[in-house]
């Protein structure tokens, strides 16, 4: 990894990219799960597996915003901090006008800023809430995204009731939420400190796909643009990370994305990993392509990779949620699935 | 799949044109997505749907031995095939069936009164009227609706040709 200037005025590197001066410190982490997350291969990762679908709420989207709630809360106190001590709190789900985030965190009183980047969300806050710590704005932020599998499909699919045959291209939204609190300072002094290095913001990139039951064809080559665009603004060579972590490209996605890269010369099949072919077990789950949503890669980030880096076996990740930004009217009116990816550099030292 | 077919990436990567390019990614992605088999899903779906329409035949020879008339036992018959289905539909067993048997499940009466169950459960939560009231017919809705016009156009078409002694 070069070394950023500290003299140099910018912290702006190559193309799109972005090296810290004073890389943030992940200090605090949560993970809450459905149950068919908790039954699925990282299962015994999560901090809490809910049975129950709906919390005990009346709705999906009650049930969401609580599972939302509980990640925050979570994570604050997993840091030793109290909400208090959160400057900002970027926070962002799949439901319209994010009404998941909205209720969700009313109740903890911290500043917020509502993002909106579908399931590549938590690479979007984790983005921005290290430009708020680097920059000088904020000492602690919180970054919080949820998904609700009844919920997504409810808005973007079909009533759950209603019978029909999925293809193998579909796949499962992932119901939970993870959350990050970041910090301009080490509190943890046990273990490695994790920091995140850099970023990589990927550009909207639409290769024309229409169909939204193969979101990972549509998200692969926004994958491949940032990992590309990444490599060459840090001038990396792709075996430099012990993984490269996509957010739901699912396995027809991945396999596209390893495709791609592989005509641009960097080869990453031996070091790529996808949360949504991590989360479950397409055998014994049925989920088709995998996991999606803006819980696949935000729990798997929290629950499995921040695990390893604590524990030494990896010691640099690029982590980079993937989104499809389609909506329901736009798929009806007929439009392509715009896609992005943002990238984060997280390692352990 | 033949390998030679398949579509050389690099004439989506090195591609300059914009619409060129996503014709040929979106012909490379058919090729890379597996597909359900289709004979076995038109053959689930034969038994499915045929078990639905004996089913079905059964009642109407039934309800005939009751004592109804032909017409009646057919009505009879479609009620509770629609009740059936949506009894099932409440317990998440129809769901299962119709991922199994496909087009065996969609086309039969059931699977109409499965479309519009499942978003009366769905809806119900946003309250009698904006829930379920807009909601109730978002799947069966173009059924109803052109279901309704084409037989009007049909009925249209047989007036004109009784007009004319062709009918």
């Amino acid at each position: 990894m070069p070394e950023n200037d500290r003299n140099n005025k910018f912290k702006m590197i190559g193309k799109q990219s972005i090296l810290f001066h004073n890389p943030p410190y992940i200090i605090g982490a949560s993970s809450i799960a459905g149950k068919k997350e908790g039954e699925g291969p990282l299962g015994h990762l999560f901090d809490t597996v809910w049975e129950d679908p709906l919390l005990g709420q009346d709705t999906w989207e009650d049930a969401e915003s609580e599972f939302m709630r509980q990640a925050a809360e979570k994570a604050i106190q997993k840091a030793g901090l109290s909400s208090n001590d959160i400057r900002y709190l970027l926070a962002g789900d799949l439901l319209a006008q994010l009404i998941a985030s909205s209720f969700g965190v009313a109740e903890l009183n911290i500043p917020f800023f509502g993002l909106f980047g579908a399931c590549s969300t938590m690479g979007e806050a984790l983005s921005i809430g290290s430009i708020l710590i680097d920059g000088g704005f904020a000492d602690k932020v919180l970054a919080v995204t949820s998904s609700h599998f009844a919920g997504a499909e409810k808005q973007f699919r079909f009533p759950l009731d209603y019978g029909n045959q999925r293809p193998y291209s579909a796949s499962w939204t992932v119901t939970g939420s993870g959350a990050v609190v970041l910090s301009d300072q080490n509190s943890n002094s046990n273990g490695p400190s994790i920091r995140i290095k850099g970023i990589t913001t990927g550009k909207i990139v639409d290769y024309g796909i229409k169909d939204t039951m193969n979101m990972g064809a549509a998200m692969a080559p926004a994958a491949c643009d940032t990992i590309k665009t990444h490599l060459e603004d840090l001038n990396l060579k792709p075996d430099y990370y012990d993984k490269i972590i996509t957010g739901d490209l699912g396995y027809v996605g991945s396999d596209i994305l390893i495709d791609l890269l592989r005509e641009y010369k960097i080869d990453v099949s031996s070091n790529h990993m996808d949360c949504g072919k991590e989360i479950f077990d397409p055998e014994s789950q049925d989920t088709h392509a995998g996991g999606s949503g803006c819980a696949c890669s935000a729990i798997t980030f929290t629950g499995y990779v921040l695990k390893q880096l604590r524990e030494g076996n990896w010691k640099r990740v690029l982590f980079l949620p993937t989104g499809s930004l389609h909506s329901k009217v736009s798929y009806n009116e007929g439009n392509t699935m715009p896609a992005i990816a943002h990238a984060v550099v997280v390692e352990a030292e | 799949m033949d390998k030679d077919k398949n579509v050389d990436v690099s004439k989506i990567v090195r591609e300059k044109d914009v619409k060129t390019r996503n014709e040929n990614y979106n012909q490379y992605v058919k090729q890379v997505t597996p597909k359900h088999s289709g004979f076995k899903n038109v053959l689930a779906a034969y038994l499915v749907g045929g078990i639905i329409c004996t089913l079905g035949q059964f009642f109407i020879n039934y309800y005939i031995y009751l004592g109804a008339d032909k017409e009646m036992a057919k009505a009879y018959n479609t009620i509770t095939l629609v009740f059936l289905s949506v009894l099932l539909t409440s317990v998440g067993i129809y769901q299962k069936l119709a991922k199994f048997g496909g087009a065996g499940t969609l086309v039969p009466i059931t699977g109409f009164a499965n479309s519009v169950a499942a978003p009366a459960v769905e809806y119900k939560k946003e309250g009698q009227v904006f829930g379920i009231g807009v909601n109730i017919f978002t799947i069966a809705g173009p059924v109803i609706l052109y279901g309704i016009f084409s037989s009007w156009i049909l009925g249209l078409i047989y007036y004109i040709l009784k007009q004319f002694g062709v009918v």
